[in-house]
């Protein structure tokens, strides 16, 4: 449905034939239609502004290869600043989880994919890492959703806290915790009710939930498809209740995915996996190259810029 | 931005100039309106107005008037029809709240004295029938199922007749989530579509498509394909108690002209609202009470 960025840049240089430097005048034409494209990948505003910001000083004066347009430089300086920002500037490493038992708690706005991707992540740390891991609901909230982790359990292999009706989410955090103990697990996994980043009431139950266990990692699961809030709900729930990575999903559908860059600028905080699927294996580590030409919705054209 | 800085306060006027636009149109794409929609917008708003002086609440009350202008039309509650019983088909992708929608819906059908069925067409997802049974049990209405893993389609048929034998007046079907890029699973939700039709030529008498606020851009391609595959004849908008505005709601009427139905303002049975295009043009342009 939107142009992609080297078709938008394609039509503002097409009259820019000769090679040579980038004129401050070429380089302002083409961040306009930088940032167009941005926002209609959904990253936020004020991201992209910055962004912008940033990839103008970098592309004034950089000197153009002749075999390529100045358009074409243009996206090659924006998709490597893009692979940069989405790359962060430390490795995260692996994640947080090597002293048994380690908790890990997911987190997130309605209908995001936590049940789901608590279930992946469980079904990845056993096959892929030989953990034993225990996956308990915290959901008191919506109806089935125990149930649901449940069931998810029973098809991938891996133990669920056994329900208790009339529990709240700290006692069966606790519960979680003590049962894991007891029973040797690696990892056990708090899978949480979705919650607003407004809803002070909830945000703060999750606060209690992450001081009654201490979390090693405290994932946010995102809605890949997500448009302008996500800024704000990074910020929110990492202000609240502390994150320390996210997850995107839906990541298998045909939005651009401009959150994951709104993400990661605004938190600073890796983002780990992308959601693929609904099945219990579609699930993958993040790639921020892959994400970059998905923002810009472009295919090879850095490839071509990279060998001329 | 400058317009909103506080110290300002509302009664200070400024001069309706580019730069004014430009913060304009920042303050709708924030609102996910979208690049395209936010300018055709804040260009209306301009025509016999630029050069004027005006207070900060004038200018959010011109910008809200012309949203709530293009949204008037598309401002219509779900049609009831006389056929027994009338199909509501509910579809969208993933996790925008089809099934909770369901279950409000039903509540208040049931308070008007409708007779309703509801059919869980959703038999992929873990735990989705047990979360309409829930729903179903809140709102006093029997809900149809089929096993795990069974065909979707064959449940629609069955409840159709169930619907019929009843007399109820309602059908309401549930579908599972799906992207609108997958076409095997959009082709299982014409295949629904084209067995209902078996039965009533004239069902689906409505198809919803459940929005999730919370998205952004890709709604558009959403309501497309959706509206190609399964008729879409209607749109809900959920999630709108949380702070995304639902701006792309304005590229949709603009684009597709479908009429909204209603919009998602909490989990609660009654957390569902008739839209009302003042309410909502006011709270995109942040303009309050
Ligand atoms: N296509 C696709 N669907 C996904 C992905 N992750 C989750 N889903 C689907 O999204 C829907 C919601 O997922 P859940 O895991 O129930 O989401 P949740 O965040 O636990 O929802 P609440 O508990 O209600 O807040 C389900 O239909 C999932 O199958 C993904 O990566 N791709
Ligand atoms: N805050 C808020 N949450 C909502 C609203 N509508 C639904 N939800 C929540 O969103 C989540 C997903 O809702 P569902 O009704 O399961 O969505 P669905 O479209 O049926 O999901 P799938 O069947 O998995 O595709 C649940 O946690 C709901 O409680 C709403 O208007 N506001
Ligand atoms: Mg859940
Ligand atoms: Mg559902």
């Amino acid at each position: 449905m939107f142009e992609s960025l080297s078709d938008r840049l394609g039509g503002v240089f097409d009259r820019l034939t000769k090679a040579g430097a980038l004129s401050a005048e070429d380089v302002k034409t083409a961040l306009r239609e930088v940032r167009t494209a941005l926002l209609e990948a959904d990253v936020s505003l004020p991201v992209a502004r910055s962004f912008v910001k940033s990839v103008e000083s970098k592309a004034t004066g950089a000197s153009v290869t002749k075999s390529v347009t100045p358009g074409q430089q243009v996206v090659k300086i924006v998709h490597d600043e893009l692979v940069a920002v989405l790359t962060g500037e430390t490795d995260p490493g692996k994640l947080k989880i090597d002293n048994p038992p380690a908790p890990i708690l997911m987190v997130g706005l309605q209908g995001g994919g936590k049940t789901t991707t608590t279930a992946k992540l469980a079904k990845r740390l056993k096959e892929r890492e030989g953990k034993r891991v225990l996956m308990a609901s915290l959901d008191t909230n919506r109806p089935a959703a125990m149930e649901q982790l449940e069931i998810l359990g029973r098809q991938i292999g891996v133990d669920t806290l056994p329900i208790v009706k009339g529990e709240d989410p700290v006692a069966i955090a606790k519960r979680a915790k003590t049962q894991a103990s007891l029973g040797g697990y690696d990892v056990y996994m708090l899978d949480t009710a979705g919650r607003l980043h407004i809803d002070q009431e909830l945000i703060a139950q999750a606060a209690a939930v992450r001081d009654a266990v201490n979390p090693r990692e405290t994932l946010l699961v995102v809605d890949g498809l997500t448009g302008q809030v996500a800024v704000e709900v990074a910020q929110e729930f990492d202000e609240k209740i502390g994150v320390s990575g996210v997850v995107l999903t839906r990541m298998d559908g045909d939005g651009r995915g401009g959150a994951a860059l709104s993400m990661r600028a605004v938190t600073g905080k890796p983002i780990r996996f992308v959601g693929l699927g609904e099945k219990m294996d579609a699930l993958e580590t993040f790639d921020p190259e892959r994400i970059a030409g998905r923002i810009l919705g472009m295919g090879d054209i850095v490839a071509l810029v990279e060998r001329a | 931005s400058r317009l909103f800085r506080r110290d300002e306060g509302p009664v200070a006027r400024r001069v309706l100039d580019d730069e004014m636009l430009e913060q304009l149109e920042d303050l709708l794409i924030q609102a996910d309106m979208g690049v395209d929609t936010a300018l055709r917008v804040t260009a209306n708003l301009a025509e016999g107005r630029m050069g004027r002086r005006l207070s900060v609440r004038e200018i959010k009350e011109a910008l809200a008037a012309e949203v709530a202008r293009i949204m008037a039309p598309v401002a219509r509650p779900l049609p009831l029809y006389p056929s027994k019983p009338q199909v509501v088909l509910v579809v969208g992708v993933n996790g925008s709240g089809k099934t909770t929608t369901i279950g409000k819906l039903a509540s208040q059908f049931r308070a008007a004295g409708k007779g309703v069925v509801i059919a869980a067409g959703d038999t992929f997802r873990a735990a989705a029938v047990e979360q309409l049974q829930v729903w179903g049990d809140r709102a006093g209405v029997p809900v149809m199922t089929a096993p795990e893993g069974s065909d979707p389609a064959s449940l629609a048929f069955d409840a159709m007749e169930r619907a019929k034998r009843e007399g109820a007046d309602l059908l309401m079907i549930d579908t599972a989530g799906r992207l609108q890029n997958r076409a095997d699973l959009m082709e299982e939700l014409a295949k629904i579509v084209r067995v209902i039709r078996k039965k009533d030529p004239d069902a689906p008498h409505n198809t919803l498509l459940v929005l999730d606020a919370t998205t952004g851009q890709n709604a558009l391609t959403q309501v497309e394909i959706f509206q190609k595959i399964a008729d879409v004849s209607g749109l809900v908008m959920t999630k709108l108690d949380g702070t995304a505005k639902g701006g792309v709601l304005v590229a949709l009427a603009d684009r597709f002209g479908l009429p909204i139905h209603a919009i998602g303002v909490g989990e609660q049975i009654d957390d569902l609202a008739a839209f009302d295009p003042e309410e909502f043009a006011a709270a995109l342009v942040g303009l309050e009470g």
